[in-house]
């Protein structure tokens, strides 16, 4: 009742393919995107903004990027954090070296920049596969790092050894530095979240992402039928790494404005990247954004629930909240390893014959 | 059967076209084993040539020289009038060369229609661009190539399981999303490993309708492996016998089964002491 599809035909290929056939789904998206761009800006604070929505927007892109790679693509990955590095240091050295040009053009760069690097470490990718991949990617994780921490040419000779963002402005407003406006900001990242998801959506429906699923599902048969995996991989990790980076930059120029790249893009934010997509749902552009809400909204809500209403001591929660993750993980590996995502799916398969279910 | 240098004209009355593929003298080994030992054969357009042989024969080994998974120690391919460089197995896929396996190897994680539409990579071209940008080139490639994609699942009969993923179906029914998949290719040549093997009497019947259907409909030139002698008899119209690794007998089904080479190494042979 809340949810039909009856009367929705599709008459033509395209109508078909198209990423929300039912009817009602349409509406719905057009709305929540309506909310996001028209209604948001209009009664968001600098609270709201910088707790909740610039790091959702954030997360949301890295786990996009991530989850090509790793959902789509099947190459497990643990050097989110490092690529996100790489994204936020290229666009330090954009913003100022070419203090003129416009941030968007640096961010995207800086996604470029970032995705070439990628490149470079999925190369071992050919070799090795599952968990040797993995350690071969942390080594990126690692090495990045190190490098960001002792080539002083990457944070311009500064004497604290972190990069903080000058001030930069967007049409005329200021989007880094001190000075920002909550709703400035909060659009700058939404425009790249959904141009991000616009774009994994495109490649996963077409030739490029059956390609990458193909090498996912099995690689001999993916070969078999055609499929270079030297290029299927390889693009997996440019894409991914180009959303990453993107990311990366936006981490740094707009939500924090100073990184210390230890700190803030150590092998923690390579895992926490990867449990979005975990409990959101590998495979799935929604399960992205499902996963980085979940995330970002659990400390946010365990802090109003257990400190503010509880009274409960922060370091306490704080720990809970490890707790509560790290059972999550173990319970959606077992229960549902297709996430959050595939738990709406059923849902919705569940509603649409509702309330008659034989 | 009159052997010509264009062609012969079959039982049923098919025009057989010239050779499109020849293996000559191929050996394979494997350390100190000799799988396939210098062995040649051709494959002429628009037939349908069996490989058959006992267990560890090296029928498959034969096919995976073809598809590219094993490169051989001695021997040429040749493909079209010309010989074939060592080349990688989606190298081949793209010269039009598409395969089963005999355990199936379809993308678990996909749809039928998904996993259709994979056998159309090969056609499928514009690159990652056109691709995120959709709208235009790439939505337009899609379209057509779905065409055709679906026109061989209708053909295949399995319109009603399209959406379904690939993970739920039965036995059967992958085995023939697998010969879809291959089909989508419109390949030249479909090598098939076995594609009735554990299959029942009806599941059987339905696969050599759909094989048959395959060559008279679209002309395809196909080499298939199988172990049950009717099907294959039935089915091929000329056929290669393998017997560890060395070719045994080679000619129309009728002259196979009266090569008392043959009938030796199905039925065993009694040694002298």
């Amino acid at each position: 009742m809340l949810y039909r599809e009856s009367g929705d035909f599709s008459s033509t290929y395209p109508q078909d393919s198209q990423t929300f056939p039912i009817k009602f789904d349409r509406y719905r998206y057009y709305f929540v995107l309506f909310i996001a761009i028209a209604v948001i800006p209009f009664i968001i604070n600098d609270y709201w903004v910088n707790s909740l929505f610039l790091p959702f927007l954030i997360y949301a892109i890295a786990a996009i990027g991530l989850n090509i790679l790793v959902g789509y693509c099947g190459q497990v990955s643990l050097g989110t954090g490092g690529f996100m590095a790489v994204g936020a240091y290229a666009c330090y050295k954009l913003m100022t070296s070419f203090p003129d040009i416009s941030m968007l053009v640096h961010v995207l760069l800086s996604g470029l920049i970032t995705a070439a690097v990628g490149v470079l470490f999925g190369l071992p990718s050919l070799r090795i596969k599952g968990f040797y991949l993995a350690v071969a990617t942390l080594a990126a994780q690692f090495f990045l790092v190190w490098l960001f921490n002792r080539v002083p040419w990457f944070y311009n000779y500064s004497a604290s050894g972190q990069i903080s963002a000058p001030e930069r402005t967007f049409f005329g407003i200021n989007i880094t530095g001190a000075n920002t406006q909550a709703w400035a900001t909060y659009l700058f990242c939404l425009m790249f979240v959904i141009f991000s998801a616009y774009i994994a959506r495109n490649l996963t429906r077409g030739s490029v992402g059956r390609k990458w699923m193909a090498i996912r599902d099995m690689d001999i048969a993916a070969e078999i039928i055609g499929v270079n995996p030297l290029r299927a991989k390889l693009t997996a990790f440019a894409v991914s790494s180009f959303f990453v980076g993107i990311s990366g930059a936006l981490f740094f120029s707009i939500y924090l404005g100073a990184v210390e790249v230890g700190e803030v893009f150590g092998i923690q934010k390579s895992f926490l990247v990867l449990f979005m997509i975990i409990i959101g749902g590998l495979g799935s552009i929604f399960g992205s954004f499902a996963g980085a809400a979940f995330l970002v909204l659990l400390p946010v809500v365990l802090k109003i629930v257990g400190v503010d209403w509880l009274g409960w001591p922060t370091d306490i929660v704080a720990h809970l909240q490890l707790v509560i993750v790290g059972g999550l993980i173990i319970v959606f590996l077992i229960a549902e390893p297709h996430g959050l995502a595939q738990l709406w799916r059923v849902a919705k398969e569940k509603l649409r014959l509702w309330p008659f279910p034989h | 059967m009159k052997d010509q240098a264009d062609g012969y004209v079959t039982a049923d009355g098919r025009q057989i076209g010239p050779v499109v593929m020849e293996m000559k003298n191929i050996t394979l080994r494997f350390g100190g084993v000799e799988a396939i030992k210098d062995i040649s054969f051709d494959v002429r357009e628009g037939e349908i040539r069996a490989i058959i042989g006992p267990n560890g024969a090296g029928k498959s080994s034969m096919l995976n020289v073809i598809s590219g998974f094993y490169v051989p120690q001695e021997g040429e391919v040749w493909y079209k009038g010309a010989r074939r460089a060592p080349m990688k197995p989606f190298q081949v896929a793209q010269q039009g060369i598409a395969r089963t396996f005999q355990n199936i190897a379809l993308f678990e994680g996909m749809t039928v229609l998904d996993n259709v539409m994979t056998g159309r990579l090969t056609h499928m071209k514009t690159g990652l661009f056109a691709q995120s940008i959709w709208k235009g080139k790439a939505e337009a490639e899609e379209t057509a190539n779905r065409a055709v994609a679906e026109r061989i699942i209708d053909f295949l009969e399995i319109q009603a399981i399209r959406k379904t993923p690939v993970s739920r179906l039965s036995y059967g029914l992958k085995k023939r999303v697998e010969l879809a998949r291959a089909l989508a290719a419109e390949p030249s040549i479909l090598l098939l490993d076995e594609p009735m093997a554990g299959m029942n009497v009806e599941e059987k019947e339905d696969m050599s309708r759909f094989i048959l259907d395959v060559n008279d409909e679209f002309g395809t030139t196909i080499v298939l492996i199988e172990h049950d002698m009717g099907v294959v008899m039935d089915l091929s119209d000329r056929v290669v016998v393998m017997d560890y690794g060395k070719k045994i007998g080679d000619g129309t089904p009728h002259d196979v089964r009266n090569n008392q080479a043959v009938i030796d190494a199905y039925l065993g042979v009694a040694h002298d002491a």
